[in-house]
This record gives structure tokens, C-alpha cells and sequence, in this order.
């Protein structure tokens, strides 16, 4: 079956076999990352521009890494947020790096849908690095590699994640991603960080910590963000931490076998303590690892579709 | 010069008139209404197979002018009326500066009476600046023409200003027109909340933000005996509210927008800034309690919320998209639409956009009887057509209809007798 | 596939061919100490599995062997619609070692450039050797194989396909005319 994307802006457009299509490919690039010459000839001659208007060291050093490794340039290109203040409109700026003929925009912005909005207007392929709290496709590709990896496959398993549903990007793409690959997904989270409708995406709804990763494959926590603290959504960290925290001894609610993965940055003793993120059940440097590969195959095959129209 | 209108189908509900009817008018009245007339001396508009009926009435329209004449302004917004069939509208007072002096009441009038296409009754604010802090000069302001009070895009938040709001409109005779939203419920909210808004990733706006403040009005209406003019009702709770309201006795009005009873929150996807408006597009239940509300009495009007914004408004993230669409142009097909999906009968169609709307904002227009102002729509209730945006009389091409095929046109629309579209 | 085909080698002219393409690496390199095999996937990997087995039957020693996909280092990615990459398995290291590299078709040389680049970026070998079955010609590169099994004149329409058992065995080669 074909799989000539011109951009990945969601997981919910792609199949399957999409997904598996794009996984295997990342099990081939993910040889490369191991050898003493870190690097094929691959994208040569091809030019990514990764447009970053929200900071993030992960996302976008993965992404750069995946191009060199590949042989293209790339460039980084920190812009504004908030394109009102800076007095040009997201259009202007993407079309300012599309004159200079890019062939892959990889972008991440804090409004949800601006890549669906770039995508529309600019005749280059758009990643989408996270778009507000809509999709962060790349993120959930990792996650299911590294699944894969230690689970052998993700049919049949019970994958929960926890934390704020309502401002994770990753939990969308998530659920779509590992239902799509026949896994359940329980989510949890205090009442006030979940979203109504989400059974509609495909997943399990819980309150509690307990009862979502009772018996679960996988667990996966979510980043709180400290300036949550305080505000409507939540007290404190601290009884944030106390029912929805993962710890060494929750965690034995999951299966013995249980995998821990956690998207970074992580805030230890939050949603996360120290024992378990360094303890024998994390995978969460693996998903980091796995996330330079499963980049090189989102490149590869973005790179790789449909020529590129002529101008 | 006299002007016959021989054999169209004349809708008048206001008297009670729904069938063939000649209609003539002199001097910009009409003098006639008779199942046939002979004037020699007329000049004769032939309307067979359409409809006559009073010109349309829009109570709920942002004109932009003052200060955002980039957006709209008189002259184009009452010519996007002429073409839509409407000819009198109730223009907003969120302008720049905001209409909350007398001298501003008078510069809309004069300018719509001089250069517009349609009469321009304009709402006036019910706080100085629409700050929602000092009651605006309500008795010059209406002394000066204004209809009615209302910080339409900016709820009051104060009960105590809304209070002192109803009583002191009353005084003077006005109705409040309230947008009724809890501002701390909506927060940054950019759609209504639930399952596509979880999709999409994008912050929610409840229904309960709106029908908590329904609740609010309705109670304050309630507890001043002054009258409350619900504009654009979008939930089910909204229509229960005024339902139940109405039943004891409040003096409350209502009316819903066309989109609001055609589409849902599913025109989001896509982002889809044009279908970014405020009160944000709802799900199908509530659309459907809005048509039950329309069949049933408890939504008197049907109005625009006519909502001019330029092209580079709308073409940005859809987080930081500016509210709203215009509506006048799609106003009449929208709603023959309701007709023809069994929702409501002609009359009552006719009825919700003219002699309805006259009543809320008090003006003596809505009606056919011998001696009033010949304001008059001819309608095709049949011709098909596609709405191409960029064809707009309006100066703003806002519209989700863009490219919709579409049923039913004025192909006449005549203020005070001359004829204002086509032009 | 309906197209017509002619077979240009039985499964005894495979086996012939490839046991002479051992015994002449044997002859050629004097041995088989540094010697190891790379095959390009995928049917040159599965006949460097072949000749693996022949000289070890030969020689009563066990040569390297390895596999190759050149997809990353092709030169026509954007007008392929199979994207699909396969994976490079070489467990050894090839510095200082003489590396028979086997592939199934030469055909323009353009695969083998691949695979050379693809080995460079492995290691430093002391030379690299190309051994196929089937020679077509029509070469677009200045690229000679060292060791051949059967030279095939054939028109560029023409398709050369060797077929494999389910164990990957050779059974034939068959020439496609369009």
C-alpha cells in the first residue's frame, strides 16, 4: 500500500497501515543512529526548516538530528508566538521562509490547528511538531515505537495516560494513534483537565489514577504545567501529586511488566516520582531515542512522496 | 409616481393577508391593497410568482460605522440590506467610538437618511464607552432616535448596573437587548465546548455560559417589570429560559440568528474562521430546540447578527480569529429554508422578519395597511443560486455560505416606494 | 503478472553459476581469511546466503555475512512510489576486509554505487568485489562486476527477475518482455 503523505499534520487522517508503515520505516533508520558514521545521503540536497514558535529543546533537537542524520540542511528558526505582537501574520512568516524554498517545513506553534493552516496556504510539506492542544503526531509515533519495541506489539494492550487531558496535544495523537493499532486507552485525570467527548475520540474515560492503570501494559504520564498550580484547574501540585501522581507504590497496580513512558520534560515528584522515572519500568530515554528514528521516517517519506510542484 | 404591483402573492402578517393581492403606492405610501387594481397612471411592477411582502427587518446588525469603516459602513451595509430584501435595520452600538451620545445617534440616522439603502434605527449603549460601569445617557439618547440599549459583544457584569439598566430604559421606554454570556465561564473560549472542540483542540465555550446569564436577565426583567430582548439566542437552555419566562408573564422577547439554526459546531473542523462567531455555533440539539423555539412562539425574531470583519481578520489562526459573519445577504434563503423543511409556514416566516421585529424595537414599519411606508420586498421564494462571496454588496466577504446553493432572493426590494435593489 | 517470459537459467544453471562464482572468490582471494559477504537486499542477499553456504562447504570455514539495504542512498527518491526501506544488517566490522558484495541483476550499476556508499559509511575495506548471477548490461556507471554468472544481452524494456522459493532458495531466472 502506497504511503506518499505530502504532509503529517494528524494521526486521526492516517490508517493503520499508515501507522505501521511508518513504524517499520523507523526500525530501519533507527539502525543508523547506532553506527559510527551517523549518517546517509538520504535527503541530500533537501532543505528543512524547522519553524518553531513555541520553545522546545526536545521536539526540535530530535527533529534537527533526524535531517542531519539524513543529510539535509536544517535550519531553526525560533519565531514569536504570538504573531499580533510581532505585527506579521503567520501567513507572512511562512511565506517569507517559502520564497527561500524549504522543502519541509517541520513546525510547532501554540495555536491549535496553524499547521492545517500552513498546509493550506504554502506549497511545501508541513509536519506538525504539536500544534496547540490539537495533535503532536510525531510524539505519538514514538510512543507506539517504543511500545512495540518492549511490547512486541500493540494490539491487545491497555495503555493508560494521566494527567491534563484538556492541554495535551500528545494525548490526542496518542489515542488515535494506539486505537488505530487496536490497543485500549484509558485516560485519567482530575475532572477539571478532562475534556467532554473525549470517548468520542476512542478511549476509556477514568477518574482516578487507580482504576485507569489497574492492570494496564503501558502507563504514560503527562507533564503538569507548574503555572496550572493555583488556578482553577487544580489547588496545588502538591494534591495533584497525592491522587495523580505515579508512584512506586501505585505503580503496582499495572501489570508486573508495566512499561512507564512520559513525553518530557518530566516534573519529578509531581505527576512523576524520582523512583519510578529512573526505576526498571521506564522507558522514557528509549521513547527519546526512538523519537530521532520515527523523525527520520516522518522525513523520508514526506520527502519522498509526490515531487514537490515546480514554481 | 405611482407604482403598481399586480398580481404577486402578498404575505402580510400583520394583517393577516396571504394571497393574491394587487399593491399600489403613491407618494411613497401605500394607497391600495385589493385583489385587483387598475391604476392607468402607475408605473406596473408585474410580480407573478412571487411573493410581496413587507420589507425585511434585521434588528440585530453591526453597521461599523463609526471608526471601522474598513470592515462596513452605512452606505455598503444598508446597500448588503437592499440586496438581502431588508430594509429597515437596528444597527449595534459597539462602533468607535461606541454610540453612547446623542450626537452619534444623530450622524448614523442622518447618514443612513442621506446615502443609505434602507432605514437605520440604531441601538445605543447601555454603559458609557460599554465599559459596563456608568449607565449611558439613555433619555437623549433615545430623545435623539435610538430603539432600544444594548452592549451587544460586551455583557454587562454587574447585576446591579444590569439592574438600574432595566429600570432606568424603562423609564424612557426602551427595551434592553442583552448578549447574554458569563464572561468568566467563556474565558478564552473560541467554540462551544464538547466532542469537537475536544478534537480540535480548541478552548470551549459552554452553554451554560450563556444560559446562566439568560437566567440572569430573565430574572432581572422579571424582578424591574421592564422588558428584556434576549438577542441571539444559541442553546436549548436559552429557549427553555425565555419559554418558561414568557408562560409567567415576563416581558421578555427573543430571536436567533440564521446560522444558528443552520449549522452546527461541525462547520469548525477544518478551522474554519468563518465559522467563528460569538455565541459560537452549537450542536444539533440545540439547533433543533432553536427551530421548535421559531415554530413555536418562544423566538420572535429572526436577525443577522450581521457581523462585518475584513478578509486579514479572518485569515489567521483560528484562536485569534475575530467573531461573526455577515448575514444580511443569506438572511431571507436561510429562512424560506426553515419553510421548506416544515419548521415554520410562510406567514409565520414573513411574520418573524418584519411585523415581529417592528413590535421589539417599537418602529412603524413590518406592515401593508393603506397609508404605511411602502417598504417592500419582492421574493423568488424559488430562484436557485450560489452564494459566491465575493459578490457581496457587503465590504466583507465573512460568510461559512460561501458557495452554498441557495433558494430563494429578493429580486426587488423598494424603501418608501423608489427601488433600492437591484441598483 | 500475465506478461510473457522465457527461463534463461533452470535451478541447475543457478546452482552451477554459483558454485563457480565460490570457487573463483576462493581461487581469486587465495583463501577466504578476511574475506566477507554483503548482499544487497533482497535477492542479493539471499544468494550471498548461498554462496555463504558453498564456500564454507569448500573451504570448512565460515565467511561473514551480512545484508545491505540501499534504499537511503538511492539516487531516485522523489520519483519512487514505493517508499518502503528495508533493514541493513552487518554485524561485523569491515575495516581492512575484502568484501565480496552480491547482488542478483546489474542492470545500470546505480544500485551498486549505493551499496558502495552505503559500505563506506560502515568502514574502511581493503577492496570490494562484486559478484551477480545475471549480467544484463546497459550500464549508466563505470562499474565491473568481478565475478559473473551468466552475461544476458537484453533490450532496457526488458525485465530480469530471479525467483526464490518461500526459504529463499533460487529456483530460476526468467526474462519479462513488455
Amino acid at each position: 500500500m502506497a504511503f506518499n503523505p505530502k504532509h503529517i499534520l494528524t494521526i486521526r487522517d492516517l490508517r493503520a497501515a499508515d501507522i505501521n508503515f511508518i513504524l517499520d520505516t523507523a526500525l530501519s533508520f533507527k539502525e543508523i543512529n547506532t553506527r559510527q558514521i551517523k549518517k546517509v545521503p538520504t535527503l541530500r540536497g533537501k532543505t528543512i526548516v524547522n519553524l518553531f514558535f513555541e520553545a522546545s529543546t526536545r521536539t526540535r533537537t530530535s527533529f534537527e538530528i533526524a535531517g542531519k542524520r539524513l543529510s539535509a540542511d536544517t535550519i531553526n528558526i525560533s519565531a514569536s508566538s504570538s504573531s499580533v505582537v510581532k505585527g506579521e501574520t503567520l501567513e507572512d512568516t511562512a511565506q517569507n521562509i517559502e520564497a527561500m524554498h524549504p522543502d519541509i517545513i517541520v513546525m510547532r506553534h501554540s495555536a491549535s490547528g496553524a499547521c492545517d493552516y500552513l498546509a493550506k496556504r504554502l506549497k511545501c510539506s508541513i509536519i506538525n511538531a504539536g500544534d496547540g492542544t490539537h495533535e503532536h503526531p510525531s510524539q505519538a509515533l514514538l510512543d507506539a515505537f517504543t511500545i512495540r519495541q518492549h511490547k512486541g506489539q500493540i494490539a491487545g494492550l491497555t495503555v493508560a495516560i494521566v494527567g491534563d487531558v484538556t492541554h495535551s496535544r500528545v494525548v490526542r495523537s496518542n489515542i488515535y494513534c494506539l486505537t488505530k493499532l487496536g490497543a485500549t486507552v484509558r485516560v485519567a485525570g482530575p475532572r477539571t483537565m478532562l475534556p467532554p467527548g473525549l470517548e468520542k475520540l476512542g478511549c476509556e474515560v477514568h477518574s482516578s489514577l487507580s482504576s485507569a492503570i489497574s492492570g494496564a501494559d503501558c502507563v504514560m504520564m503527562l507533564r503538569i504545567q507548574r503555572e496550572r498550580q493555583g488556578k482553577t484547574l487544580i489547588p496545588s501540585l502538591r494534591e495533584y501529586a497525592r491522587f495523580f501522581g505515579l508512584n512506586t507504590e501505585n505503580i503496582k497496580l499495572a501489570k508486573d511488566d508495566a512499561i512507564v513512558l512520559h513525553p518530557g520534560p518530566m516534573n519529578r515528584g509531581v505527576e512523576i516520582s524520582s523512583f519510578v522515572a529512573d526505576g526498571p519500568q521506564n522507558v522514557i530515554l528509549d521513547q527519546v531515542e526512538n523519537g530521532v528514528a520515527v523523525r527520520m521516517a516522518l522525513l523520508y517519506l514526506v520527502a519522498g512522496g509526490e515531487q514537490l510542484p515546480k514554481d | 409616481m405611482k407604482i403598481l404591483i399586480k398580481n404577486g402573492h402578498l404575505v402580510d402578517p400583520k394583517n393577516n393577508i396571504d394571497g393574491q393581492f394587487d399593491l399600489l403606492i403613491d407618494q411613497g405610501k401605500v394607497v391600495a391593497v385589493e385583489p385587483s387594481i387598475n391604476a392607468p397612471d402607475a408605473e406596473v411592477v408585474d410580480a407573478s410568482g412571487l411573493l410581496v411582502t413587507p420589507g425585511l427587518i434585521d434588528i440585530h446588525v453591526h453597521l461599523r460605522d463609526p471608526g471601522l469603516e474598513y470592515k462596513e459602513d452605512i452606505i455598503s451595509g444598508t446597500r448588503a440590506a437592499a440586496a438581502g430584501g431588508v430594509t429597515s435595520i437596528a444597527c449595534m452600538p459597539n462602533t468607535k467610538p461606541v454610540i453612547d451620545s446623542a450626537p452619534l445617534v444623530e450622524y448614523i440616522i442622518n447618514k443612513a437618511k442621506n446615502q443609505g439603502s434602507a432605514n437605520v434605527f440604531p441601538v445605543a449603549a447601555i454603559s458609557q464607552g460599554m465599559k459596563g460601569e456608568v449607565l449611558a445617557e439613555m433619555g437623549e439618547l433615545k430623545a435623539a432616535g435610538c430603539v432600544a440599549f444594548s452592549d451587544d459583544g460586551v455583557p454587562v457584569v454587574s447585576g446591579e448596573l444590569m439592574r438600574r439598566a432595566f429600570e432606568y430604559a424603562d423609564t424612557f421606554g426602551a427595551p434592553i437587548i442583552s448578549h447574554a454570556e458569563d464572561l468568566s465561564l467563556v474565558g478564552d473560549g473560541c467554540m462551544n465546548e464538547g466532542e469537537v472542540a475536544t478534537e480540535l483542540g480548541l478552548k470551549g465555550i459552554p452553554w451554560v455560559a450563556e444560559d446562566a446569564a439568560t437566567a440572569r436577565e430573565i430574572m432581572l426583567a422579571e424582578f424591574t417589570g421592564a422588558r428584556l430582548h434576549v438577542a441571539h439566542v444559541s442553546t436549548k437552555g436559552s429557549v427553555e429560559l425565555v419559554r418558561q419566562a414568557k408562560a409567567r408573564g415576563v416581558k421578555v422577547t427573543c430571536e436567533a440568528t440564521p446560522h444558528h439554526f443552520t449549522l452546527t459546531d461541525e462547520a469548525v473542523r477544518g478551522y474554519n474562521t468563518n465559522a467563528k462567531m460569538n455565541p459560537p455555533l452549537r450542536t444539533r440539539s440545540d439547533v433543533d430546540a432553536i427551530r421548535a423555539g421559531l415554530a413555536d412562539g418562544t423566538i420572535d425574531a429572526i436577525a443577522t447578527d450581521h457581523a462585518p470583519h475584513h478578509y486579514d481578520e479572518k485569515n489567521v489562526e483560528f484562536a485569534i480569529a475575530l467573531n461573526g459573519i455577515v448575514g444580511l445577504e443569506t438572511l431571507l434563503p436561510l429562512t424560506l429554508q426553515l419553510v421548506r423543511d416544515g419548521v415554520i409556514d410562510l406567514v409565520r416566516a414573513v411574520a418573524l422578519l418584519t411585523c415581529r421585529p417592528a413590535e421589539i424595537i417599537g418602529i412603524d414599519r413590518g406592515s401593508l395597511e393603506v397609508g404605511a411606508v411602502a417598504d417592500i420586498a419582492l421574493i423568488d421564494p424559488e430562484l436557485e443560486w450560489t452564494l459566491d462571496a465575493q459578490k457581496l454588496q457587503s465590504k466583507s466577504k465573512n460568510t461559512p455560505f460561501d458557495g452554498w446553493q441557495l433558494r430563494g432572493a429578493a429580486v426587488q426590494t423598494l424603501l418608501a416606494g423608489c427601488t433600492v435593489h437591484p441598483r | 503478472m500475465t506478461a510473457e517470459s522465457v527461463e534463461i537459467l533452470d535451478l541447475d544453471g543457478v546452482n552451477r553459476s554459483l558454485t563457480r562464482i565460490a570457487h573463483e572468490i576462493i581461487e581469486k582471494n587465495k583463501g577466504v581469511d578476511d574475506l566477507v559477504l554483503i548482499g544487497i537486499r533482497t535477492g542479493g542477499a539471499y544468494l550471498g546466503k548461498q554462496l555463504q553456504q558453498r564456500i564454507s562447504d569448500i573451504e570448512q570455514q565460515t565467511v561473514p555475512f551480512g545484508t545491505i539495504d540501499v534504499t537511503m542512498y538511492r539516487d531516485d527518491l522523489a520519483s519512487r512510489s514505493d517508499l518502503a526501506v528495508g533493514q541493513t544488517d552487518i554485524p561485523f566490522a569491515i575495516d581492512n576486509k575484502r568484501v565480496i558484495l552480491v547482488d542478483d541483476v546489474l542492470f545500470t550499476g546505480r544500485t551498486i554505487r549505493a551499496a558502495m556508499d552505503a559500505m563506506m559509511d560502515f568502514g574502511r575495506p581493503q577492496n570490494i568485489q562484486l559478484a551477480i548471477l545475471i549480467d544484463r548490461g546497459h550500464r549508466e556507471l563505470p562499474i565491473r562486476p568481478d565475478y559473473i554468472g551468466r552475461n544476458l544481452p537484453t533490450s532496457r524494456s526488458e525485465k530480469i527477475k530471479v525467483d526464490f522459493d518461500q526459504h529463499h532458495i533460487p529456483r530460476a531466472v526468467r526474462l519479462y518482455k513488455h
